[in-house]
């Protein structure tokens, strides 16, 4: 039995997903380790992005049930709450393939919109927030206490005050996961973040996801195609290839798997032969 | 090179012939003759010709397009670009906008005393009724700018709300007999609340659906009234609303009144500066509500809904009731502008509640530019005060105001006043504004 069995920050059993004819997610199981990076891989159109949108909400699954075990020791069926519910009461965070910020915003607002929930409360539902409320501003400065640390960590701090549609790409998808921390998740799910980063920016993200999951009791599930990103930080691979999963273990394992090895670089000659002479061209 | 240059000269000028020759073959007809009923020939009909109309017309064409296509189509330097270059550019502007606030303020508190002063208690009383007019439009504004501006939600029904407003404080008065003062809260309440009805099942609806069924309910709203006769008084409207009393004291002429009480000679202007000084006051609650919820966490997420409503959802935001709220408080400050419409023109009627209520509210918003309060206040000066200064120019008024309109979203398309201004900095300062460009506009 491997680690991320017996004591997983997320269950996802059975889950499909199809969209009229086409089934995008079939019949996937799979844990995700407290504590652990895991990386959830596959060719494109492999349906990861479908799990993700499943597994926040986005989409309702067709069969399967996903459950978050919290650390206080809650479950939440995350197949039947809505989207926003899943980030506010599961703590499960994302990013998003094709980045979304609010762009006309600035680096710290958005962090901000981010600890909506929490700063809603502390303005006592705008009312108290009306007449400012003290312990609504120590709430606020608190928050942007929080959003500073996060832009630290990510190195935009200097940028606070610009929009965020300014921001080079690389900067963004940084900010973009700054974003989903401040929500303050136990499951951060990163959909390709190391996608169009430089060698340089990719060995930084690579460092700041190691060290969200050291110090911040955040489990971590990325998408990622960059092989040489996966095989460093992740603890635990998961191959999808057309929406069943093909391979599960740890990296090394994962990268000598035949089956992985033949998803990615197409069926061997030897086997396209032998299906030929079957049928007999 | 003078041969070029020729070439480019004969170019042009055939062009202008060609043009000239077709105006010919059309005016010849349409304006060179005229079927008119002679007298001298005993009321039978006769044709009157008329070339001279037509060389002028064939001519006008002729030069018309001649100059075009020397100064705009054909060269390589159209003037229209250099035009355009003349107008004062944003960063000139940007200075104008921090001593704008504080300048309209302290005008608009004066007003009436500036008035007086200049034409006296007669004369003044026209230019009070405008100032009225356009304070109404800009706190109106100002509500629509929660909605559209902030929220990024598309609503063309906005006049609904002002309709609800009036017509609450208006039956509350006539069939309770209760007062402006409590028939104001009342009133914002009710249109609050009609507001979340209309709220739930439609702001699931994005973008161009969004628009179209906002713009349905403000007609909904307008033909139940038209039509209840019984209880609105349909197209006869409501008349005998009770005037504003200032905190009880009626401005009425005699032992008791307003000017009894404060020892003045009685004026009927009185109660117009007070119906100024009230609009004034709700606008400017309107103004301080709305800069204080963009500071606050459901103003950003207002905001953020605009940029992104899937990102939001990610993170946790109830969108729809944050939707819901944007929507109902725009109600709520479009309700108080009705019942002070109601209690201002003494009578209402559905007509004063018609789409293009909507559409001017909605004009006064974007031209300002999407989510800028001083920007509302510009612009509303500029429509409904521009609307009343080319009175004189009668039917031309409409071509006049149109082009302005024209120049200006050429000018400046996204609006008066197309920056952001952060809602928090880092550095503590009012920060640096955000180009309009980087803002969206929201998809309902
Ligand atoms: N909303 C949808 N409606 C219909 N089909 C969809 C929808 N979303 C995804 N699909 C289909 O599901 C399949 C899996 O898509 P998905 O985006 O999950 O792939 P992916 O593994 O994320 O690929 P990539 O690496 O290119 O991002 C694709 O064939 C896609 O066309
Ligand atoms: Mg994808």
């Amino acid at each position: 039995m491997s680690s991320w069995d017996i004591n997983p920050v997320l269950t996802i059993e059975h889950l499909t997903m199809r969209f009229g004819g086409l089934v995008a997610v079939d019949d996937l199981s799979f844990n995700v380790g407290r504590g652990d990076i895991t990386a959830l891989i596959g060719p494109n159109g492999a349906g990861k992005t479908t799990v993700f949108n499943c597994l926040t909400g986005f989409y309702k699954p067709t069969e399967g049930r996903i459950v978050m075990n919290r650390l206080n020791g809650e479950h939440f069926l995350l197949e039947r709450m809505p989207d926003f519910q899943i980030s506010a009461h599961a703590k499960v965070a994302r990013t998003f393939q094709n980045i979304r910020l609010f762009g006309g915003m600035t680096l710290l607002e958005n962090l901000m919109v981010a600890q909506h929930n929490p700063l809603m409360v502390a303005s006592g539902y705008t009312i108290g927030g009306i007449f400012g409320l003290t312990s609504f501003r120590k709430a606020e400065r608190e928050a942007v206490e929080r959003a500073c640390y996060w832009l630290e960590k990510t190195g935009l701090v200097d940028r606070a005050d610009a929009p965020a549609a300014d921001l080079p790409y690389g900067d963004q998808r940084r900010l973009e996961i700054a974003r989903a921390m401040c929500s303050g998740p136990e499951l951060l799910c990163l959909d390709e973040p190391a996608a169009g980063l430089n060698p340089k920016e990719s060995a930084e993200l690579n460092a700041l996801l190691q060290y969200i999951r050291k110090e911040h009791q955040t489990s971590i599930l990325l998408i990622e195609h960059d092989m040489s990103v996966v095989m460093e930080i992740s603890d635990h691979v998961v191959v999808l290839d057309y929406g069943e999963k093909i391979s599960d273990g740890t990296a090394a394992a994962v990268k000598d798997d035949p089956k992985v090895i033949a998803a990615y670089l197409g069926v061997p000659d030897e086997e396209v032969d032998a299906v030929e002479e079957e049928v007999g061209i | 090179m003078s041969s070029k240059s020729e070439n480019f000269f004969t170019d042009c000028v055939k062009d202008a012939a060609m043009g000239g020759l077709i105006a010919l073959a059309l005016f010849s007809v349409l304006i060179g003759m005229k079927a008119e009923v002679a007298s001298g020939l005993g009321g039978g009909l006769g044709i009157e010709y008329r070339w001279a109309a037509v060389a002028i017309a064939v001519a006008v064409v002729f030069g018309g397009r001649l100059l075009l296509n020397l100064f705009v189509w054909k060269t390589k330097t159209p003037v229209t670009e250099k035009a355009g270059s003349l107008m004062p550019s944003m960063s000139s502007l940007a200075p104008l906008g921090k001593y704008a606030m504080p300048v309209f303020l302290v005008l608009a508190v004066l007003l009436p005393f500036l008035l007086m002063s200049a034409y006296g208690a007669r004369g003044s009383r026209q230019y009070l009724d405008l100032a009225i007019l356009v304070t109404t439009y800009v706190m109106l504004g100002w509500g629509l700018n929660i909605v559209v501006g902030l929220a990024g939600l598309l609503d063309l029904g906005y006049v609904a709300f002002y309709a609800v407003g009036a017509y609450s404080y208006a039956l509350l008065a006539q069939y309770f007999g209760f007062s402006f003062w409590i028939c104001l809260p009342l009133a914002g309440i009710l249109a609050a609340f009609w507001g979340i009805i209309l709220g739930f099942p439609v702001l699931r609806l994005r973008g161009d659906y969004l628009a179209i069924v906002t713009l349905a309910f403000g007609e909904i709203i307008r033909v139940v009234l038209l039509n209840w006769y019984e209880f609105t008084g349909g197209p006869d409207g409501i008349s005998g609303i009770p005037r504003p009393s200032f905190f009880g004291i009626e401005f009425t002429r005699g032992e008791g009144g307003f000017a009894d009480v404060f020892g003045l000679d009685y004026s009927s202007i009185h109660r117009i500066i007070f119906l100024y000084y009230l609009i004034l006051i709700m606008a400017l609650i309107t103004n301080f509500v709305t800069m204080r919820l963009r500071k606050l966490p459901v103003g950003r997420a207002w905001e953020a809904l605009r940029e992104d409503e899937i990102a939001c959802r990610s993170l946790g935001i109830n969108t729809t009731n944050t939707k819901l709220t944007a929507f109902a408080l725009g109600a709520m400050f479009g309700g108080f502008a009705g019942s002070f419409f109601a209690t201002r023109q003494g009578f209402i009627s559905p007509e004063s509640f018609t789409f293009i209520e909507s559409a001017v509210i909605l004009a006064i918003v974007v031209l300002g530019g999407l989510g800028s309060q001083i920007g509302v206040v510009i612009a509303a000066i500029v429509m409904i005060g521009g609307f009343e200064f080319f009175r004189g120019l009668e039917e031309y008024r409409m071509l006049v105001f149109g082009l302005l309109m024209v120049i200006i979203m050429v000018w400046k398309p996204r609006g008066l006043i197309s920056t952001r201004a952060p809602s928090i900095t880092l550095s503590g300062k009012k920060g640096k504004g955000i180009s309009a460009d980087l803002v969206q506009e929201g998809h309902g």
